[in-house]
């Protein structure tokens, strides 16, 4: 509750480490001696069946939930998040609520500009009440950006957006990070997405990483290409959800 | 639509409780008006059971040209002020200790809610005892009245406060005191707007009985004083002035709702 997240979140050298995270509610462990590794500035995506433990991760990562005193868990610092739900301050307008926990003199000037990156000027004083889907969780973008985080964390931010907006935060997301570079985990259910944004690619199956794969296509990248597909497929058949008569996903 | 900018919450609050009964609603009323003054003055009912509307218009004219009411409309609302002053500041600082803390809650809620299901309206006696006639056991009441329902409600607001708002203002680095400044007072601010409505209404109603108690000035004086001399239009007088009273104080409520809850949806609208 006092500013520092946990006394175990040290800073990494760089990337992020984790190393033996195990979490367990009833029953089996949703996070299993977990390791993982994420470079500086790596955009990685992490898939999984839903009740996997993506958001278990994630929470942890964030510093909600306790890390165990056996785990190793060193992030660069500042850690940001931004969930599937905008999870705005509805009495704050826009740019308070961007502006939220941040100290300095140019505090100000920096929620604005960070609203501006995501071409939000307009509706700076706004309520979030008045936004629609897409600007509230371009709100939450900016406000985890404002931070300008070594480690970001985005679990299913589009995942309740229509497919044309989706699309036009993927390459709003994109263009965020090529410019500010903060190592990303997004924890995302659309193989498609992942195989678009990520330069590596995870799936988290019983507590552990199954399937660590990298993905080096040029960006802006062909949702056709036969590199996209092939990688989608194994993604896809790895998750369990394609046959050969078609994706059931 | 003059006066918009300066005073626009109260103003146009009050502008719309009007357009929002609409001249319609107001029909029935009026003709059961004229009906009792029609009655009144064709004999059925007498002006020692019940006044006529005229008269009381009459009285009240008079009274206040006297300034007669004038000066027991203030006794009675300082009496409210007062009383209203200490129990919300008194139900609003529990609620605080009580909703933030587990240990304040250990401490102070369980005695509050004891003390709540008492009618506090049976203390006038014992108030009489500890506080003698003059005016303490009467501003008592009215704070002990009010510091009930906005108690309740404070510290269910604080308590009700969405649970991933706070996770995600600890997250952006909020620490417990600017966790409480942006988030969780903020939240509580809805339900500890409804318990101030309710703590005036409580107000008015612990006026009413505190002003029986051996009162020489208020609108509880002025009633009881002409009852003694069978005069039923100042009786109605007293309570019309109750009435409008209690609806001023609403309109205030709703005039700091719109002003302090402009971020909200509904009120966001237009
Ligand atoms: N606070 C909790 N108490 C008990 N069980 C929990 C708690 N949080 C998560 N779990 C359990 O842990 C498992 C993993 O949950 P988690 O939310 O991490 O899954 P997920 O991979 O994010 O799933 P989805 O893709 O559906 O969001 C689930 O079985 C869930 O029921
Ligand atoms: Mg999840």
């Amino acid at each position: 509750m006092d500013g520092s997240i946990s006394p175990i979140l040290l800073d990494g050298p760089g990337g992020a480490r984790i190393r033996n995270l195990t979490r367990r509610f009833q029953g089996p462990a949703v996070l299993d001696r977990l390791d993982l590794d994420i470079q500086p500035g790596q955009f990685v995506a992490l898939l999984g069946a839903s009740g996997s433990g993506k958001t278990t991760l994630l929470r942890t990562l964030a510093g909600l939930d306790p890390v165990p005193d056996d785990a190793v868990v060193a992030l660069p610092q500042p850690v940001a998040v931004a969930f599937q739900q905008p999870l705005l301050l509805p009495w704050k307008t826009v740019h308070s609520n961007v502006a939220l926990g941040l100290t300095g003199a140019d505090a100000n000037a920096r929620a604005a500009e960070a609203l501006a990156e995501v071409g939000l000027t307009h509706r700076l004083h706004a309520w979030p009440a008045t936004l629609s889907g897409g600007e509230a969780q371009r709100v939450a973008l900016a406000r985890a950006l404002v931070r300008a985080p070594g480690l970001l964390l985005l679990d299913e931010p589009f995942a309740a957006l229509d497919a044309l907006t989706r699309l036009r935060m993927h390459a709003l997301v994109l263009d965020l990070w090529r410019r500010h570079r903060p190592a990303t985990l997004l924890v995302t259910h659309d193989v498609d997405e992942a195989v678009a944004l990520a330069d590596r690619i995870l799936v988290l199956e019983h507590g552990r990483i199954v399937l660590d794969v990298a993905n080096h296509a040029p960006r802006p990248r062909d949702r056709g290409a036969v590199e996209f597909l092939t990688l989608r497929t194994r993604l896809l058949e790895r998750l369990g959800v394609y046959s050969h008569e078609g994706v059931f996903a | 639509m003059s006066a918009t900018t300066m005073g626009r919450p109260v103003v146009s609050s009050i502008r719309l409780a009007w357009s929002f009964t609409g001249w319609r609603r107001l029909v029935t009323p009026l003709v059961l008006v004229l009906a009792w003054q029609a009655l009144a003055m064709t004999g059925p009912i007498s002006v020692r059971t019940l006044a006529s509307p005229l008269q009381v218009l009459v009285t009240a004219w008079g009274l206040t040209v006297s300034g007669e009411l004038p000066w027991h409309l203030a006794v009675s609302l300082g009496r409210v002020a007062a009383g209203l002053a200490i129990g919300v500041s008194l139900g609003t600082g529990l609620a605080l200790v009580a909703g933030l803390s587990r240990l304040g809650e250990t401490v102070v809620d369980a005695p509050v809610q004891m003390l709540r299901t008492l009618p506090f309206l049976a203390l006038v006696p014992l108030f009489i005892l500890w506080f003698g006639i003059g005016e303490t056991p009467k501003i008592a009441l009215v704070a002990l009245g009010t510091a009930f329902p906005i108690y309740l409600n404070v510290f269910a607001g604080v308590r009700g406060v969405e649970p991933r708002l706070v996770e995600m203002g600890r997250v952006f680095g909020l620490d417990r005191r600017g966790l409480i400044g942006h988030v969780v007072l903020p939240a509580a601010l809805p339900q500890a707007l409804v318990g101030l409505r309710m703590s005036l209404g409580t107000a008015w109603l612990s006026l009413v009985v505190a002003e029986q108690i051996n009162a020489n000035a208020g609108i509880g004086f002025l009633i009881n004083d002409a009852r003694d001399f069978l005069r039923t239009d100042v009786i109605l007088v007293g309570l019309l002035l109750y009435a409008l009273l209690g609806l001023l104080a609403d309109t205030l409520v709703r005039g700091l709702e719109r002003r302090m809850l402009a971020w909200r949806p509904q009120l966001v609208r237009n």
